[in-house]
């Protein structure tokens, strides 16, 4: 199995199953260890809040074996929109919430007090890539992206940033560190240039 | 920058898709799968997928015989479907860019079926006005990016007041759509889709006293729908406050639709995703 993504009850997983399909590429979506563990890739989807997300993932009983793979044995990870915040340390989402820790930061709300900023911040938005990093190679063109959120992540290393777009100040879109990638953005929901994402994230 | 989006709307009814005038008269305009892959290719920003079948018909050789058909009656290939879940799978697979789905969603069962088939969002509209602690449970549910309210208006002419209706426009709720929207804000909605009753169909632009005022009341992105009947319309509802403009007839019929609108759009400077 080329990439398992990970079921934990929160978030729209055919979606991301949908856009893998159309790359062509075997992905199934498990709650269950084993498949996390024989997968080449791992994909962190997910929506809704941060506290809602990590009781997923706690119930699920995944984390350990999460942990272990990315953190241990260094296999791919891509988080989507919700699932790349949960990899911050804290999540300050109606409270304080502990995150997986695997990229040092925090997840706080989008400055929201400036003129023309609705949160949650909604639709598609260009990404100013940060060269250096795979994930956001192959573009001839600025990518737009499609973004439904409003937290977002601050790390404490600047230079995990992939990719950053404007919404009232700039806002992390794309991470990476190591083998952990990130995607504020719907690379399901892209359409071409999310799709170009994707397959980045496979051959980086 | 945030790029202003361009939304088709799609009326499925009865295993067709058709256009529709003052939420009444039905025409088809084709298959329900394949026009959603020609408005994903023609850049659509997102696409609306409404459920408006009376019955629970979900079979077009059945749809066909139901409402004025035209000319795309000749290769029409007929889907078997057996419910609407059904052809949400089978649009999702096809569609990735946003799809929002809409109709008969009277549960958090019926929310959930939409959203594991494929749907990103699901728009919600006369549940909300009888129980509106449902939008609540759907966004703590699902999460509130997810849920779009959907906001049926008519403007009555004598009074030069706006109400709101439900039930695929037809009862009056003696809503203000301003105190209604703010409320649908308060209770979890991520979005507002924001119809005009009697500008649909009507090609006489948006009702854009309506998109200002909601817009000005509300901090949740507003989707104007109702009324498009030239491209200029669309740059009105954005400067009207719309955050999306939605239409559906306008992109039906012609080929590149959606492309050539975005072409137009992009050249009196609206800043659209191309």
């Amino acid at each position: 199995m080329k990439v398992c993504i990970i079921d934990y009850g929160v978030g729209n997983l055919a979606s991301v199953q949908n856009a893998f399909a159309l790359l062509q590429v075997d992905a199934v979506v498990s709650d269950k260890a084993d498949d996390i563990r024989t997968a080449e890739t791992l994909v962190l989807p997910g929506v809704g809040s941060f506290e809602a997300g990590m009781n997923g993932l706690t119930d699920s009983g995944l984390i350990e074996v999460i942990a272990e793979e990315v953190m241990v044995k260094k296999k791919k990870i891509l988080g989507i929109c919700l699932g790349m915040q949960l990899f911050a340390t804290t999540g300050f989402e109606n409270g304080e919430f502990a995150g997986l820790g695997f990229i040092e930061g925090s997840v706080v709300k989008i400055d929201d007090t400036k003129e023309n900023i609705r949160l949650p911040h909604i639709g598609w938005n260009d990404v100013t890539v940060v060269n250096g990093h795979c994930i956001g190679k192959g573009f001839k063109n600025t990518p737009i992206f499609y973004f439904v959120h409003s937290y977002h992540f601050m790390p404490k290393d600047i230079g995990v940033v992939a990719g950053y777009c404007d919404y009232g100040g700039e806002v992390v879109a794309m991470m990476q560190k190591e083998n952990i990638f990130g995607a504020q953005f719907h690379p399901e929901k892209s359409h071409i240039d999310g799709l170009q994402i994707l397959r980045n994230f496979l051959s980086c | 920058m945030l790029r202003p989006r361009l939304i088709p709307v799609l009326l499925y009814k009865d295993g067709i898709l058709v256009r529709s005038k003052s939420f009444s008269f039905h025409q088809s305009t084709g298959d329900p799968v394949e026009q959603v892959v020609r408005f994903t290719e023609w850049k659509s920003d997102e696409l609306i997928y409404l459920d408006i079948s009376r019955d629970n018909l979900y079979n077009s050789d059945q749809g066909m015989s139901t409402v004025g058909s035209t000319s795309s009656k000749r290769e029409h290939e007929a889907y078997h479907t057996e419910n609407f879940a059904s052809v949400v799978k089978a649009i999702a697979k096809q569609c990735n860019i946003p799809l929002t789905v809409g109709g008969k969603i009277r549960t958090l069962e019926d929310v959930q079926i939409r959203l594991k088939n494929g749907a990103d969002k699901v728009s919600i509209n006369s549940m909300a006005f009888e129980r509106p602690e449902f939008i609540t449970e759907a966004a703590e549910k699902f999460g509130t990016q997810c849920i779009v309210a959907s906001v049926d208006v008519k403007l009555d002419e004598t009074t030069n007041r706006h109400e709101v209706y439900i039930s695929n426009g037809k009862v009056a709720t003696g809503l203000n759509p301003v105190t209604w929207c703010r409320r649908l804000e308060e209770l979890g909605a991520g979005e507002i889709l924001l119809q005009s009753i009697d500008r649909d169909g009507g090609a006489k632009g948006y009702d854009l006293t309506l998109i200002k005022k909601v817009t000005e009341a509300v901090s949740i992105p507003v989707i104007a729908l109702g009324g498009v009947g030239n491209n200029q319309h669309f740059v009105e509802g954005l400067e009207a406050g719309a955050s999306a403009v939605a239409a559906a007839n306008i992109f039906h019929f012609t080929e590149q639709s959606v492309i050539k609108v975005k072409e137009y759009l992009s050249s009196v400077g609206v800043h659209v995703r191309l």
